[in-house]
Protein backbone atom coordinates (compact mmCIF):
# COMPACT_ATOMS: atom_id res chain seq x y z
CA UNK A 1 0.00 0.00 0.00
CA UNK A 2 1.52 3.54 -0.84
CA UNK A 3 0.66 6.93 0.45
CA UNK A 4 0.48 9.89 -1.63
CA UNK A 5 0.82 13.96 -0.54
CA UNK A 6 -2.03 16.25 -0.50
CA UNK A 7 -0.99 19.84 -0.69
CA UNK A 8 -4.18 21.79 1.17
CA UNK A 9 -2.33 25.21 2.52
CA UNK A 10 -5.84 25.80 4.96
CA UNK A 11 -5.80 27.93 7.38
CA UNK A 12 -7.51 26.54 10.31
CA UNK A 13 -8.70 29.37 12.07
CA UNK A 14 -10.28 30.43 8.30
CA UNK A 15 -13.83 30.15 9.42
CA UNK A 16 -13.58 32.11 12.76
CA UNK A 17 -11.48 35.19 10.71
CA UNK A 18 -13.72 35.37 7.58
CA UNK A 19 -16.55 35.80 10.24
CA UNK A 20 -14.64 38.26 12.42
CA UNK A 21 -13.79 40.19 8.69
CA UNK A 22 -17.08 40.32 7.59
CA UNK A 23 -18.42 42.08 11.42
CA UNK A 24 -15.27 44.57 11.29
CA UNK A 25 -17.10 45.53 7.74
CA UNK A 26 -20.52 45.69 9.33
CA UNK A 27 -19.17 48.05 12.73
CA UNK A 28 -17.11 50.62 10.54
CA UNK A 29 -20.30 50.55 7.86
CA UNK A 30 -22.57 52.08 10.54
CA UNK A 31 -20.37 53.84 12.14
CA UNK A 32 -20.31 51.66 15.94
CA UNK A 33 -16.54 51.93 17.54
CA UNK A 34 -15.83 48.14 18.60
CA UNK A 35 -13.72 47.93 21.51
CA UNK A 36 -12.66 44.09 22.93
CA UNK A 37 -11.22 43.50 26.39
CA UNK A 38 -9.23 40.91 27.55
CA UNK A 39 -7.32 39.78 30.78
CA UNK A 40 -6.88 37.17 33.17
CA UNK A 41 -9.87 36.41 35.93
CA UNK A 42 -9.85 38.77 38.41
CA UNK A 43 -7.61 41.97 36.97
CA UNK A 44 -11.13 43.93 37.06
CA UNK A 45 -11.78 44.15 33.43
CA UNK A 46 -16.08 44.50 34.67
CA UNK A 47 -15.15 47.07 37.21
CA UNK A 48 -13.26 49.58 34.34
CA UNK A 49 -15.75 48.36 32.33
CA UNK A 50 -18.71 49.91 35.03
CA UNK A 51 -16.49 52.97 34.80
CA UNK A 52 -16.12 53.14 30.76
CA UNK A 53 -19.97 52.59 30.10
CA UNK A 54 -21.03 55.20 32.69
CA UNK A 55 -18.25 57.86 31.50
CA UNK A 56 -19.23 57.57 27.96
CA UNK A 57 -23.31 57.28 28.25
CA UNK A 58 -23.00 61.09 29.29
CA UNK A 59 -22.81 62.10 25.58
CA UNK A 60 -22.85 58.55 24.02
CA UNK A 61 -24.75 55.48 23.07
CA UNK A 62 -22.99 52.60 24.73
CA UNK A 63 -23.36 48.69 25.03
CA UNK A 64 -21.67 45.46 25.87
CA UNK A 65 -21.36 42.07 25.23
CA UNK A 66 -20.09 40.20 28.34
CA UNK A 67 -18.40 36.89 28.05
CA UNK A 68 -18.20 34.62 31.30
CA UNK A 69 -18.28 30.52 31.57
CA UNK A 70 -21.65 31.25 33.69
CA UNK A 71 -23.66 33.69 35.37
CA UNK A 72 -25.22 36.77 34.83
CA UNK A 73 -23.42 38.54 37.49
CA UNK A 74 -21.05 40.91 34.97
CA UNK A 75 -24.14 41.93 32.93
CA UNK A 76 -25.83 43.00 35.92
CA UNK A 77 -23.54 45.07 37.30
CA UNK A 78 -23.05 46.92 34.18
CA UNK A 79 -27.03 46.99 33.62
CA UNK A 80 -26.55 49.93 36.14
CA UNK A 81 -24.64 51.75 33.48
CA UNK A 82 -26.82 51.32 30.24
CA UNK A 83 -29.53 48.67 29.79
CA UNK A 84 -27.88 47.59 26.60
CA UNK A 85 -26.09 44.65 28.27
CA UNK A 86 -25.86 41.42 26.49
CA UNK A 87 -23.91 38.25 28.69
CA UNK A 88 -22.58 35.14 26.55
CA UNK A 89 -22.66 32.56 29.00
CA UNK A 90 -19.63 30.23 26.68
CA UNK A 91 -20.66 26.81 29.16
CA UNK A 92 -17.34 25.29 29.11
CA UNK A 93 -15.78 27.68 26.33
CA UNK A 94 -13.02 29.50 27.66
CA UNK A 95 -13.07 32.27 24.71
CA UNK A 96 -15.32 34.39 22.59
CA UNK A 97 -15.56 33.34 19.13
CA UNK A 98 -16.98 35.59 16.21
CA UNK A 99 -19.90 33.54 15.91
CA UNK A 100 -21.26 33.86 19.46
CA UNK A 101 -20.29 37.76 19.22
CA UNK A 102 -22.61 37.74 16.00
CA UNK A 103 -25.26 36.02 17.71
CA UNK A 104 -25.26 38.23 20.32
CA UNK A 105 -25.84 41.06 18.36
CA UNK A 106 -29.00 39.96 16.96
CA UNK A 107 -31.71 42.16 16.99
CA UNK A 108 -29.77 45.82 17.81
CA UNK A 109 -29.37 48.64 15.90
CA UNK A 110 -26.03 49.07 15.36
CA UNK A 111 -26.73 52.31 13.76
CA UNK A 112 -27.82 53.58 17.54
CA UNK A 113 -24.80 52.44 19.27
CA UNK A 114 -21.59 54.40 19.28
CA UNK A 115 -19.41 52.68 21.38
CA UNK A 116 -19.74 48.66 21.89
CA UNK A 117 -17.49 47.00 24.21
CA UNK A 118 -17.26 43.49 23.92
CA UNK A 119 -15.43 41.74 26.91
CA UNK A 120 -14.19 38.28 27.08
CA UNK A 121 -13.71 35.38 29.02
CA UNK A 122 -11.16 36.15 31.77
CA UNK A 123 -8.44 33.92 30.47
CA UNK A 124 -4.71 34.99 29.18
CA UNK A 125 -4.23 32.19 26.70
CA UNK A 126 -7.43 31.22 24.66
CA UNK A 127 -8.51 34.83 23.45
CA UNK A 128 -5.49 35.31 21.43
CA UNK A 129 -6.31 32.60 18.70
CA UNK A 130 -9.61 34.13 18.23
CA UNK A 131 -10.33 37.70 15.85
CA UNK A 132 -13.92 38.95 17.11
CA UNK A 133 -13.64 41.83 14.59
CA UNK A 134 -13.07 44.27 17.18
CA UNK A 135 -11.40 47.83 16.17
CA UNK A 136 -9.42 47.80 18.82
CA UNK A 137 -8.36 45.40 21.62
CA UNK A 138 -7.37 46.22 25.58
CA UNK A 139 -5.47 43.96 27.24
CA UNK A 140 -5.78 44.58 31.61
CA UNK A 141 -3.30 44.17 33.52
CA UNK A 142 -3.87 44.61 37.32
CA UNK A 143 -0.95 46.11 39.35
CA UNK A 144 -1.69 43.35 41.76
CA UNK A 145 -0.93 40.64 39.59
CA UNK A 146 2.61 41.60 38.96
CA UNK A 147 5.03 43.20 36.44
CA UNK A 148 6.00 40.31 34.77
CA UNK A 149 2.70 39.03 32.67
CA UNK A 150 3.27 40.47 29.30
CA UNK A 151 6.44 37.90 29.45
CA UNK A 152 4.52 35.05 30.20
CA UNK A 153 1.79 35.83 28.20
CA UNK A 154 3.49 37.62 25.27
CA UNK A 155 0.82 36.61 22.51
CA UNK A 156 -2.23 38.01 24.06
CA UNK A 157 -0.21 41.36 24.87
CA UNK A 158 0.79 41.00 21.12
CA UNK A 159 -2.77 40.11 19.47
CA UNK A 160 -3.88 43.57 21.42
CA UNK A 161 -3.60 47.07 20.65
CA UNK A 162 -3.46 49.22 23.58
CA UNK A 163 -2.30 47.55 27.17
CA UNK A 164 -4.12 49.39 30.53
CA UNK A 165 -2.88 48.93 33.66
CA UNK A 166 -5.57 48.76 36.31
CA UNK A 167 -5.87 48.96 40.16
CA UNK A 168 -3.45 52.02 40.14
CA UNK A 169 -4.62 52.81 43.46
CA UNK A 170 -3.39 49.41 44.92
CA UNK A 171 0.25 50.09 43.47
CA UNK A 172 1.92 51.02 46.39
CA UNK A 173 0.65 48.28 48.61
CA UNK A 174 1.33 45.80 46.42
CA UNK A 175 5.05 47.18 45.43
CA UNK A 176 4.06 46.86 42.00
CA UNK A 177 7.26 48.35 39.36
CA UNK A 178 5.45 50.02 36.86
CA UNK A 179 8.70 50.87 35.22
CA UNK A 180 9.16 46.86 35.04
CA UNK A 181 5.92 46.59 34.10
CA UNK A 182 5.85 49.42 30.99
CA UNK A 183 9.49 47.55 29.90
CA UNK A 184 7.91 44.48 29.74
CA UNK A 185 4.61 45.43 27.56
CA UNK A 186 7.30 47.49 25.38
CA UNK A 187 9.46 44.15 25.29
CA UNK A 188 6.30 41.87 23.77
CA UNK A 189 4.43 44.54 21.93
CA UNK A 190 7.17 47.59 20.54
CA UNK A 191 4.94 50.60 20.19
CA UNK A 192 2.06 49.70 22.37
CA UNK A 193 0.08 52.49 24.01
CA UNK A 194 -0.22 52.07 27.90
CA UNK A 195 -3.18 53.94 30.05
CA UNK A 196 -2.70 53.42 34.05
CA UNK A 197 -6.01 53.70 35.75
CA UNK A 198 -7.92 53.09 38.55
CA UNK A 199 -11.66 52.20 38.10
CA UNK A 200 -11.67 52.97 41.85
CA UNK A 201 -10.76 56.81 42.43
CA UNK A 202 -11.42 57.42 38.40
CA UNK A 203 -7.54 58.59 38.42
CA UNK A 204 -6.46 58.06 34.06
CA UNK A 205 -10.02 57.36 32.80
CA UNK A 206 -10.39 60.70 30.80
CA UNK A 207 -7.15 59.72 28.65
CA UNK A 208 -8.93 56.56 27.63
CA UNK A 209 -12.31 58.17 26.74
CA UNK A 210 -10.29 61.20 25.04
CA UNK A 211 -8.58 57.74 22.94
CA UNK A 212 -12.26 56.15 22.65
CA UNK A 213 -13.87 59.66 21.23
CA UNK A 214 -10.51 59.94 18.88
CA UNK A 215 -10.91 56.58 17.58
CA UNK A 216 -14.75 57.06 17.24
CA UNK A 217 -14.30 60.51 15.43
CA UNK A 218 -11.52 58.67 12.76
CA UNK A 219 -13.86 56.35 12.24
CA UNK A 220 -16.67 57.96 11.10
CA UNK A 221 -14.39 60.61 9.03
CA UNK A 222 -14.22 58.06 5.88
CA UNK A 223 -18.24 58.56 5.86
CA UNK A 224 -18.73 62.09 6.32
CA UNK A 225 -16.00 62.44 3.29
CA UNK A 226 -18.32 60.23 1.56
CA UNK A 227 -21.44 61.82 2.05
CA UNK A 228 -20.39 65.44 1.04
CA UNK B 1 -7.44 24.83 26.86
CA UNK B 2 -9.06 25.79 23.18
CA UNK B 3 -7.18 23.34 21.41
CA UNK B 4 -10.53 20.83 21.61
CA UNK B 5 -11.99 23.55 20.06
CA UNK B 6 -9.05 24.05 17.10
CA UNK B 7 -9.03 20.48 16.70
CA UNK B 8 -12.40 20.25 16.00
CA UNK B 9 -12.19 23.04 13.44
CA UNK B 10 -9.44 21.42 11.82
CA UNK B 11 -10.97 17.93 11.99
CA UNK B 12 -13.93 19.80 10.02
CA UNK B 13 -11.55 21.26 7.49
CA UNK B 14 -10.21 18.13 5.88
CA UNK B 15 -12.98 16.30 6.21
CA UNK B 16 -14.46 19.20 3.76
CA UNK B 17 -11.20 18.79 1.79
CA UNK B 18 -11.39 15.29 1.41
CA UNK B 19 -15.25 15.03 0.41
CA UNK B 20 -14.25 17.89 -2.08
CA UNK B 21 -12.13 15.09 -3.45
CA UNK B 22 -14.54 12.76 -3.37
CA UNK B 23 -13.47 11.25 -0.05
CA UNK B 24 -9.80 10.71 1.14
CA UNK B 25 -8.50 7.98 3.39
CA UNK B 26 -5.94 9.89 5.20
CA UNK B 27 -2.57 8.58 7.24
CA UNK B 28 -0.80 11.46 8.04
CA UNK B 29 -2.10 15.46 8.81
CA UNK B 30 0.43 17.92 8.77
CA UNK B 31 0.14 20.73 10.48
CA UNK B 32 2.46 23.89 10.50
CA UNK B 33 1.79 25.91 14.06
CA UNK B 34 3.69 28.99 14.78
CA UNK B 35 5.09 29.51 18.48
CA UNK B 36 3.06 33.08 18.15
CA UNK B 37 -0.57 30.75 17.51
CA UNK B 38 -1.29 30.64 21.38
CA UNK B 39 -2.15 27.30 20.63
CA UNK B 40 0.15 24.36 22.38
CA UNK B 41 1.44 21.62 20.54
CA UNK B 42 1.03 18.57 23.01
CA UNK B 43 -2.83 19.69 24.19
CA UNK B 44 -3.48 20.22 20.52
CA UNK B 45 -2.00 16.77 19.74
CA UNK B 46 -4.25 15.10 22.57
CA UNK B 47 -6.90 16.96 21.58
CA UNK B 48 -7.00 15.91 17.77
CA UNK B 49 -6.97 12.40 19.43
CA UNK B 50 -9.93 12.95 20.79
CA UNK B 51 -11.57 14.94 18.65
CA UNK B 52 -11.10 12.37 15.88
CA UNK B 53 -13.09 9.36 17.33
CA UNK B 54 -15.62 8.23 15.54
CA UNK B 55 -15.22 10.33 12.25
CA UNK B 56 -13.51 9.34 9.30
CA UNK B 57 -10.20 10.17 10.75
CA UNK B 58 -9.64 8.27 13.40
CA UNK B 59 -6.61 6.49 13.40
CA UNK B 60 -4.98 8.88 11.24
CA UNK B 61 -1.92 10.53 12.84
CA UNK B 62 -1.29 14.39 13.17
CA UNK B 63 2.26 15.78 12.39
CA UNK B 64 3.47 19.18 13.94
CA UNK B 65 5.84 21.01 12.40
CA UNK B 66 7.09 24.15 14.68
CA UNK B 67 7.14 27.21 12.93
CA UNK B 68 9.69 29.78 14.69
CA UNK B 69 8.88 33.54 15.40
CA UNK B 70 10.37 35.77 12.89
CA UNK B 71 9.76 39.45 13.35
CA UNK B 72 10.74 41.99 9.88
CA UNK B 73 13.86 44.68 11.53
CA UNK B 74 13.19 47.90 9.59
CA UNK B 75 16.61 49.17 10.73
CA UNK B 76 18.68 46.00 8.76
CA UNK B 77 15.49 45.86 6.60
CA UNK B 78 15.46 42.07 6.70
CA UNK B 79 13.77 39.46 8.60
CA UNK B 80 15.25 38.20 11.67
CA UNK B 81 14.43 35.43 14.82
CA UNK B 82 14.00 37.86 17.95
CA UNK B 83 15.88 36.40 21.01
CA UNK B 84 12.72 34.90 22.37
CA UNK B 85 8.82 35.17 22.48
CA UNK B 86 8.87 37.60 24.83
CA UNK B 87 11.26 39.84 23.60
CA UNK B 88 10.32 41.01 20.33
CA UNK B 89 13.44 42.61 18.92
CA UNK B 90 15.84 42.52 16.75
CA UNK B 91 18.92 40.26 17.51
CA UNK B 92 21.33 42.62 16.06
CA UNK B 93 20.65 46.05 15.77
CA UNK B 94 18.32 45.54 18.83
CA UNK B 95 15.30 47.84 17.16
CA UNK B 96 11.72 46.40 18.23
CA UNK B 97 10.30 44.56 15.69
CA UNK B 98 6.54 45.49 15.30
CA UNK B 99 6.16 43.63 12.27
CA UNK B 100 5.82 39.42 12.54
CA UNK B 101 6.72 37.59 9.55
CA UNK B 102 5.59 34.03 10.69
CA UNK B 103 4.84 32.51 14.08
CA UNK B 104 1.03 32.62 14.09
CA UNK B 105 0.48 29.70 11.72
CA UNK B 106 -2.32 27.42 12.59
CA UNK B 107 -2.83 25.79 8.61
CA UNK B 108 -3.22 22.45 7.72
CA UNK B 109 -0.12 22.13 5.22
CA UNK B 110 -0.78 19.01 3.56
CA UNK B 111 -2.74 15.40 4.09
CA UNK B 112 -0.52 12.19 3.15
CA UNK B 113 -3.20 9.59 2.11
CA UNK B 114 -3.61 5.88 0.96
CA UNK B 115 -3.10 5.92 -2.65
Amino acid sequence: MSTRMVEVRAKVMKQNDLLARALRERFRKEGTCVVGLVSSPGSGKTAFLEKLLAGLAVDSRVAALVGDLATENDAARLRRATPNVRQITTGTVCHLDAQMVEKALESWQLDRIDFLFIENVGNLVCPSSYDLGEELRFVLLSATEGEDKPLKYPTIFNSSDVAIITKMDLAQAAEFDLAAARRNIESVRPGMQVFEVSAKTGAGMQAVFDLLHAQLARARQPQLAATR
Amino acid sequence: MHELSIAISMIDQILEESDSRGGLDVEVVHLRLGVFSGVDKDALSFAYELACEGSALEGSRLEIETVPLVIYCAVCQKDRTPPSVYQLSCPDCGSPGQKIVTGKEIEVASLEIVA
